[in-house]
């Protein structure tokens, strides 16, 4: 049985998680406490984090910093914003009171789903991420996050100016509570700099460059390579993909 | 650790990464609180934990130590059900009854956090993550609106044949 870790400070988090070695990250554990229950994780070490007081979330300033345990449910309650339209479709009220959005941008993928509808939103808004681990704390940029390497992090919190352009979204799921994305595209323009985050389509949330720079959503497939799964194949995620795109762009100009 | 369960104290001794569900199932053997998928999909283990809805099959029991949790046992008992239940009773919303327990508490939390009569889409968004496979959820939805709206009265038992009616029963058949 995995020893279980219950931290009480972000200092004392980040001391126990240490380079992450042997160690599991459990924020709501909406993930992981199925697969442990049913034999087929077993932790070693489990960092459980809701004692750690890293659910801070403060949206009175013009940087909106989010903890890495905060909830989704407290997401939805505290903001109002690109960030929001996406927390609001993941699993239900229910699940969305345990689940956190440092481990829904964690998420690796399910089985036969893609998880971790926030990464678009997040790439769209331009937001930061702080984490610790190996070599001391850092803040990048969420889209490097995570292309490196996150297993030997450990996310502090997440910020992102708030946005004062447009912004818009197009989302693709199956017509029920639990189902994930089969394609998320958000997008945001400040100041006449557009940014394109995906989600859904693939392992991890990437950001959409040459459509940045072409406005042509049918360069989104230079970007991504959509994969299949239970959900939707590989073809059907490339038809639809440059179709969601356009749709976001043209509700951006629109807006 | 400790938990309050239906106003009574218990010391828990199951490692603090066991589930809630089993905690409250194996450990202290309420078993309202149905195993059905474990992986937070059906929603026949939402139990409410401080008075929130939640799935007791995704809280592992370390993280809400000293939590205050309600089952379906502490909402009423079979002579005094609870307004939902009296609802689900009247208006047949139980076919199987394996989602009950979930779609119950859930909606309970729905009727305390409104306080009034509540509308078809309030329903749909409380209970949308709660699966009925006898896909009952007309009169599912019905029974939690005639309860938010308090048309709910007493207990009402099945009629039973007149003197002198036609025996309907279906020769050869089970029931």
């Amino acid at each position: 049985m995995a020893a279980a870790l219950i931290p009480t400070s972000p200092e004392e988090a980040a001391s126990l998680f240490g380079e992450g070695k042997d160690v599991t990250v459990f924020g709501g554990g909406t993930i992981l406490l199925p697969e442990i229950a049913a034999g087929r994780l077993h932790p070693t070490r489990a960092l459980m984090l809701h004692k750690s007081g890293l659910d801070s979330l403060d949206t009175s300033g013009d940087v909106v910093r989010i903890g890495a345990t905060t909830t989704l449910a407290a997401l939805i309650d505290g903001t109002d914003d690109l960030l929001t339209r996406f927390a609001e479709h993941v699993g239900d009220g229910e699940v969305r009171r345990t689940a956190t959005v440092g481990g829904n941008l964690c998420a690796t993928p399910g089985i036969g789903a893609q998880r971790g509808d926030l990464g678009a939103p997040l790439i769209a808004l331009g937001a930061r991420v702080r984490s610790t681990g190996k070599g001391g704390e850092r803040t990048e940029p969420v889209e490097d996050f995570l292309s490196g390497d996150r297993a030997g992090r450990l996310v502090l919190s997440i910020e992102y100016d708030r946005p004062n352009g447009n912004t818009a979204c197009q989302m693709m799921r199956r017509r029920h509570a639990h189902s994930y994305a089969i394609v998320n595209v958000a997008v945001c323009e400040t100041n006449g700099e557009l940014r394109v985050g995906i989600s859904g389509v693939g392992a991890m949330a990437v950001r959409a460059r040459s459509v940045e720079q072409s406005r042509n959503p049918d360069d989104v497939l230079k970007d991504v390579e959509p994969v299949s799964d239970a959900l939707a194949s590989a073809d059907y995620r490339r038809k639809m993909l440059p179709l969601l795109v356009r749709r976001a762009l043209d509700q951006l100009e629109s807006a | 650790m400790n938990l309050i369960v239906n106003g009574r104290e218990h010391e828990i001794t199951s490692p603090p990464l066991t589930p809630l569900l089993h905690v409250l199932r194996e450990e202290l053997e309420i078993t309202s609180p149905k195993a059905g998928c474990q992986q937070g999909g059906c929603g026949t283990c939402t139990v409410l934990v401080d008075g929130e809805p939640r799935r007791s099959c995704l809280t592992a029991i370390a993280t809400v130590d000293g939590a205050s949790i309600t089952t379906l046992e502490g909402l009423g008992e079979a002579e005094s059900l609870s307004p939902v239940q009296a609802a689900f009773h009247e208006l047949y919303a139980a076919q199987c009854g394996f989602c009950t327990p979930g779609m119950v508490v859930a909606s309970t939390a729905l009727l305390e956090r409104v306080g009034g009569p509540v509308s078809r889409e309030d329903v749909l968004e409380a209970l949308g993550g709660h699966y009925c496979r006898c896909t009952g959820y007309v009169k599912i939805v019905d029974a939690v609106m005639a309860a938010s709206r308090g048309e709910v009265g007493e207990v009402r038992d099945m009629p039973s044949p007149e003197d002198g009616e036609p025996d309907v029963t279906i020769k050869g058949s089970p029931a």
